[in-house]
């Protein structure tokens, strides 16, 4: 692989500011965001590479543990602050990271254990890079799908008051839209199955091309990765949905939206 | 031999600005409730459908609602919203038997139930709404404003039908309404919703007959 130094970063990072330059003169605001964001993404992954460095060298089940716990807990912040009409109270946080959690991680210890089976499995070159990839994708479907369920609950709440008066079930009634939220946290994953190699080139497989892996090897990993988002996404969207559902009622089977935010 | 409970027995009833209200319901019972709007009609039934917590008790044929789950709870004690919601495309899908449906008492023709719920209008609503809650076999019902989009004579076949299902089925009915023509139609009792309590009213017009 071509070794970077710095001064190939700096050329590329001159592109960057070109174009916030130009902006400037076009009279269009988003100079400063864009700047500020280059600036973090230099720093957020000099100071990740930094981190994984160190993590490598004491590669330890508790060092691993403790950044997969921390991702996990940024990644269950991200999933809430996405939501409009979140849950009220610890509910708004828990909901979406223990999907995360049952989700991602299960599916992660799986593909270590069963599917790639490194000693130790915890291995971090293998363990912390495929949980990123899980739960920066899981987040995603997580964040989606309750979204548009608490968004579904407060829309047709006419309807599904109307069903309960009928006298049909917590279950009967919010059945619809559940399923339509499972469905759009899943588009997404399906999408990218559906165009992977035609539309778009995987990040991870033109890395891995770039570090110097055969073409065929870095496209069965990628096909591996692929499968344990959706499945993962599938589960945490499954299981964050139900959640969500069981929440927006009380034990007598009564909406109770005053457990949602005001967007 | 001790007097068989009630049908419907509320208890020191209370839900935000309503309350407490205690009330006992008998089969073939009327009631009517009127009130200044905003005065907590449809919060009262509410809470007696179980759609919003509240504090009290309820019983219906001495069980407590506690005690009965509470989708059978809302199919005994029937709500008619004063707005009907409808969520499948066609208006027979909301019927479990299309064929069963006694739609020339309410004045609606048989096709009706053919048509897609958006060409509705809102008297058709109304009417139809009632014979889908009818169509439960409650017994109890609870009448928000039943009649309040419907011309006189859809409101008489509707107190008709209302009257005729209360007297077959042994239900009750509790019935919010504004107009004292109606209830002096079809009440045999008479609420009125002040600070959040029941006050008897008479009925207007209407002899008390033992």
């Amino acid at each position: 692989m071509v070794e970077l130094n710095v001064i190939d970063l700096m050329i590329a990072a001159m592109l960057v500011v070109v174009l916030a330059l130009m902006s400037v003169r076009l009279r269009s605001n988003i100079s400063q965001q864009l700047i500020i964001a280059a600036i973090r993404t230099a720093v957020q992954l000099t100071l990740i590479g930094l981190v994984l460095k160190v993590l490598f060298e004491n590669a330890t089940l508790g060092w691993v543990s403790l950044m997969a716990f921390f991702m996990l807990f940024v990644a269950g912040r991200e999933v809430m602050m996405r939501q409009e009409r979140r849950f009220k109270g610890w509910w708004g946080y828990a909901a979406g990271t223990f999907s995360m959690f049952l989700s991602s991680f299960a599916i992660t210890v799986f593909a270590l254990v069963v599917i790639l089976g490194n000693d130790p499995w915890y291995a971090p070159q293998y363990a912390i890079p495929l949980l990123g990839m899980l739960l920066g994708n899981t987040m995603n479907g997580i964040a989606i799908s309750m979204d548009r369920l608490t968004h579904a609950a407060w829309e047709q709440r006419h309807i599904i008051e109307a069903r309960l008066m009928l006298g049909q079930t917590a279950d009967e009634a919010i059945s619809e839209y559940r399923r339509q939220a499972v469905r759009s946290g899943m588009i997404p994953i399906i999408n990218a199955m559906a165009a992977a190699g035609i539309v778009s080139l995987p990040g991870m497989m033109t890395g891995q091309i770039l570090a110097g892996a055969l073409p065929v090897d870095a496209v069965k990993y990628q096909i591996l990765i692929m499968f344990l988002i959706s499945a993962g996404t599938g589960l945490g969207t499954l299981a964050a949905v139900n959640i969500g559902a069981r929440r927006l009622f009380d034990d007598r089977q009564r909406l109770c939206l005053d457990r949602l935010r005001e967007p | 031999m001790s007097k068989a409970p009630p049908l419907l027995q509320i208890n020191r009833l209370r839900r935000l600005m309503i309350g407490p209200v205690s009330l006992s319901v008998d089969e073939g019972d009327c009631l009517c409730i009127s009130g200044a709007s905003g005065s907590g009609k449809s919060l009262l039934l509410r809470a007696i459908a179980d759609l919003d917590a509240h504090e009290g008790q309820m019983m219906l044929q001495g069980v407590p609602s506690v005690a009965i789950e509470p989708a059978t709870w809302r199919t005994r004690i029937g709500l008619l919203p004063p707005e009907s919601s409808w969520w499948l495309p066609l208006v027979k899908n909301h019927f479990p038997d299309s064929a069963a449906v006694p739609l020339e008492q309410l004045g609606l023709s048989d096709d009706i139930l053919e048509q897609p719920v958006a060409r509705l209008s809102s008297g058709e609503r109304q009417r139809l709404a009632l014979l889908r809650l009818l169509a439960n076999q409650p017994q109890v019902l609870l009448l928000d404003e039943p009649t309040a989009n419907l011309d006189p004579e859809n409101t008489r076949r509707v107190e008709t039908v209302i009257t005729e299902y209360r007297r077959a089925h042994k239900a009750a009915v509790i019935w919010v309404s504004h107009d004292v023509g109606q209830v002096a139609r079809v009440a045999n009792r008479h609420y009125e919703v002040s600070q959040g309590g029941l006050q008897p009213r008479d009925i207007e017009g209407q002899q008390w007959l033992s």
